[in-house]
């Protein structure tokens, strides 16, 4: 395995003249946590958007693993082993929290997707289309056996928060709180067994004692070695979970090291928090 | 060739007309306004009425016309669809088309169903310039159209409301919080639209000739896609894409002939929507919204059934009403039984993969004409034509639907709606006579054509139908159908291809729906392009959003309740479309998820 997992190159998008991201360079090595911190409308979320390809760039070049990325949709791009949690949280309204995470798995199923290459040929298409809706209403023994997998798979994911998802896992998403929403989102994303996640403020809108849990969380993955992208706005938990953070001001780079120095960096400090102020614990002017 | 353009303009004009009240209203209030496309019909008809039977001077016909029109839009925005457009708008939008057929059935029963001569009021041939040749009546049609859109826009920049409006199409929470009365504003819009509508329909009077209470479908539909042309939303793109496409339209039939017509507007929407989503002058948002917090609406839990009844149904259904039942309940048994299955079938697309598919008409004919022509034609028998008509109507509907799904929100339903009206059209235009003889099915000889034979068969294939779609609603597939339907950007990140999904979904529901036809021509032994009408896409609509979107089973209570209930309490059909609208307007108000489903 090489040691850089997904290497951004001077990837640019702008939106009628306004340059949201503006020719940025980073990588990602594999079991990294990387986050990018800046102030609003500073890039992040067009970066991640561009990263998982749910918008396109305009230029530059996006590599996972040595494939070019920059050129495939989305769903390519969780089939490549891209995951990510959307910013307000999107999960399927209708679906139970197990159904869900099942919805995550989709793209590691072999036997309910037979001849899933050709899933993005034109009229092509059609083959895996029914195949899979064979699989569906008669079923093939290697479907049965995978379904065993899919089941196993979703009570890991479900495991995970076992306290909070656990009584709720066969109640529709609609009804859940916002904080386990964004639970079964990360979750879902997880089922996909991702080489990189991709969290969009994963604790936008929570609690301190929610925030503290999604923390422990997230160190418990940074532990088992998966490879984290973060944008989040909240200091501490950043500072804490990050093995490296990247700063972003007018869609560049400003600074990017480790979370030590980039709390001491002037320029990060003027244009994240104004003048003579400290990053979350620092020394104060 | 220049008296087509003439013609296209003339055309056009009333398409402008139509289509920027149908961008108005979506502007304010994010609903496409089916009820506006009665109104073209109203206006004419109307018009016909005060001039014609009443011998009303035709100018003090017109602001009399318009004045009804107007009046009736504020009644119907503030009876149905403002309350339902704060629920979520596809409810808005399915309930002005419940309005629409209303509507057209009311004008119908009490004008008349027959087509009208609008006498002349004034001279249509009387001018020329060169060899090109038109009348004062077209003038003054157009003068008219000038001065209204001159106004409008005034109106829109300057008045107080104007600018109102404006700013409830741009932010409505925003200009609720400005102190904008946006009620009011939506109002105001929706009275302008329909008096819009209602000239546009006294307009087709004058310039056809003729009037038809059931004609503003029509020429409403072609008004929408007039405005999706120009872009949805946009009042000036409204009015170039009403002439644009009267233009086109006008040529279009001067080289293909009048029964291409709809065939041509359907293509010319499926261009729009393909090569430019948002139309001329409007934009597609990049991503759609995130969902919020709250939004989540129309949604809830299934009722649990008790796992005796399913076992019971079965019992009663298949063996206890064959039995016990004389000849006329087993026949209107039928119907209920076909259309639970055409229904059933329709659950995957319509609850599942989230495309509310208004054009089911068009996938029900193919299977009814399918099978018809290969009994007839190359002899096979009725069992094997069952499941050669489903497949066929999948085939056919899925290749002419394939463009249809990348395009979003309101625009999938407008698309398969033309999708049905244009594959009916085809059928007209190939086989425009109706099929007669229609062989009945035979078992081993013997001739099942009595009513228990026919309600059996019917309740196997049903049966089939419902254990396929339960095995589908249970699989993998099912679930990540489902999540299309959900959120289909959120499928796409989870590795999903929604568009796949979503044709599928729909190629399913053709299937059933050309089973559904199948059936249907097999018992009536006789098939015409009058059946499949828009009055059928809505049934089928209405049934599956009364017994809950998603749920296989909810589909035969809510054909049972429609069909069988109407027919036994012997209702007319007019009346019926009248029950059907209103019922659509109270479940999707009081019990947005179906009769089978708990409030949320």
């Amino acid at each position: 395995m090489s040691d850089v997992l997904l290497q951004v190159e001077n990837l640019e998008r702008h939106f009628d003249g306004l340059k949201a991201v503006d020719g940025i360079s980073f990588t990602v090595a594999p079991g990294e946590v990387v986050s990018i911190i800046g102030p609003n409308g500073s890039g992040k979320t067009t970066t991640l958007n561009l990263v998982t390809g749910t918008i396109r760039a305009h230029g530059g070049s996006i590599t996972l693993d040595g494939v070019r990325i920059d050129r495939a949709d989305s769903a390519r791009i969780a089939v490549h082993g891209i995951a990510r949690t959307f910013q307000n949280g999107r999960v399927f309204a209708t679906l139970s929290v197990a159904d869900n995470i099942e919805v995550g798995l989709h793209s590691t199923l072999r036997a309910h997707r037979p001849f899933s290459r050709l899933s993005n040929l034109f009229l092509l298409r059609w083959i895996p289309l029914i195949g899979e809706l064979f699989i569906a209403i008669v079923g093939t023994p290697a479907s049965r056996r995978e379904r065993k997998q899919i089941d196993a798979a979703v009570e890991t994911e479900i495991h995970r928060f076992e306290t909070r998802l656990g009584p709720r896992r066969d109640d529709p998403a609609y009804s859940l709180s916002y904080a386990n929403r964004r639970r079964t989102e990360i979750a879902r994303a997880l089922a996909l067994k991702p080489r990189l996640l991709v969290l969009d403020e994963p604790t936008a809108g929570m609690n301190q004692s929610e925030t503290v849990e999604v923390l422990e969380q997230l160190l418990e993955l940074k532990a088992e070695g998966q490879a984290i992208l973060l944008v989040e706005h909240k200091l501490d938990l950043v500072m804490t979970v990050s093995d490296r953070i990247i700063v972003m001001d007018g869609g560049r780079i400003i600074a990017e090291g480790r979370p030590e120095d980039v709390r001491r960096d002037p320029a990060v400090i003027e244009a994240y928090l104004g003048r003579r102020r400290g990053l979350g614990g620092g020394d104060h002017a | 060739m220049l008296n087509t353009l003439i013609d296209g303009l003339l055309r056009g004009n009333v398409y402008a007309l139509g289509a920027v009240g149908i961008s108005l209203v979506f502007g304010v209030m994010n609903v496409v306004n089916f009820a506006q496309f009665s109104f073209f019909g109203l206006g004419a008809m109307l018009a016909w009425f005060f001039v014609a039977q009443e011998g009303l001077p035709f100018w003090l016909a017109l602001p009399l016309v318009l004045a009804i029109c107007a009046a009736l839009g504020l009644v119907i925005n503030i009876s149905v669809v403002r309350p339902l457009a704060k629920f979520l708008p596809l409810a808005a939008m399915l309930s002005t088309y419940a309005v629409s057929q209303i509507l057209d059935n009311v004008s119908q029963i009490a004008f008349g169903a027959q087509f009208r001569v609008f006498p002349k009021v004034m001279p249509t041939s009387n001018l020329h310039i060169g060899n090109m040749r038109f009348g004062t009546s077209d003038v003054v049609m157009l003068a008219i159209t000038a001065v209204v859109m001159v106004v409008m826009s005034l109106f829109l920049k300057f008045g107080k409301i104007g600018r109102a409006i404006r700013a409830t199409a741009q932010d409505q929470e925003a200009a609720l919080q400005m102190g904008i009365p946006v009620g009011q504003v939506q109002h105001v819009s929706f009275v302008i639209a329909s008096t819009l509508g209602g000239l546009a329909g006294v307009f087709i009077a004058l310039y056809v000739g003729v009037a038809n209470p059931t004609s503003g479908l029509d020429i409403g539909l072609t008004a929408f896609v007039a405005a999706t042309l120009g872009g949805l939303g946009s009042l000036v793109g409204g009015v170039i894409g009403g002439f644009v496409l009267g233009i086109l339209e006008a040529f279009g039939i001067y080289f293909f002939g009048d029964t291409s017509r709809e065939i041509i507007i359907f293509v010319i929407l499926i261009v729009v929507l393909i090569l430019r989503p948002g139309g001329l002058l409007g934009k597609v948002p990049l991503i759609s919204t995130e969902p919020l917090t709250g939004t989540f609406l129309g949604k809830g839990r299934p009722l649990r059934i008790p796992r005796w009844v399913w076992p019971a149904a079965f019992v009663v259904g298949g063996i206890v009403i064959p039995l016990v039942a004389n000849d006329y309940v087993l026949t209107t048994g039928t119907q209920v039984l076909i259309y639970a299955v055409i229904a059933a079938g329709f659950t995957v697309t319509a609850g599942q993969s989230g495309v509310l598919a208004l054009g089911q008409a068009g996938p029900i004919a193919i299977g009814a004409y399918t099978s018809a022509l290969v009994t007839m034609n190359l002899h096979f028998s009725f069992w094997a034509a069952l499941p050669v008509a489903g497949l066929s109507a999948a085939i056919i509907a899925s290749v002419l639907a394939s463009p249809i799904w990348g395009v979003k929100g309101h625009y999938i339903s407008i698309a398969t709606l033309g999708l049905g009206i244009a594959i009916v059209a085809i059928i007209q235009l190939v086989e425009p006579q109706g099929i007669y003889n229609i062989p009945v099915p035979q078992w081993f000889g013997a001739v099942l054509s009595t009513p228990v034979a026919y309600y059996l068969i019917d309740f196997g294939v049903l049966v089939v139908t419902l254990l396929v779609m339960w095995r589908i609603r249970r699989s993998h597939l099912g679930k990540v159908i489902s999540s299309v339907g959900s959120d289909e950007v959120a499928a796409l990140a989870s590795g999903v291809r929604g568009r796949n999904y979503k044709a599928l979904a729909f190629a399913i529901s053709a299937f059933f729906a050309g089973v559904g036809g199948s059936l249907l021509a097999h018992q009536y032994t006789y098939i015409d392009p009058t059946i499949f009408t828009m009055l059928m896409s809505l049934l089928v609509v209405t049934i599956v959003i009364m017994g809950g979107v998603s749920l296989p089973y909810g589909a035969v209570v809510g054909s049972i309740i429609l069909i069988g209930a109407m027919e036994l309490l012997r209702f007319t059909p007019e009346l019926r479309i009248i029950v059907y609208g209103l019922v659509l307007i109270l479940v999707v108000r009081f019990r947005p998820g179906g009769i089978l489903v708990r409030n949320s």
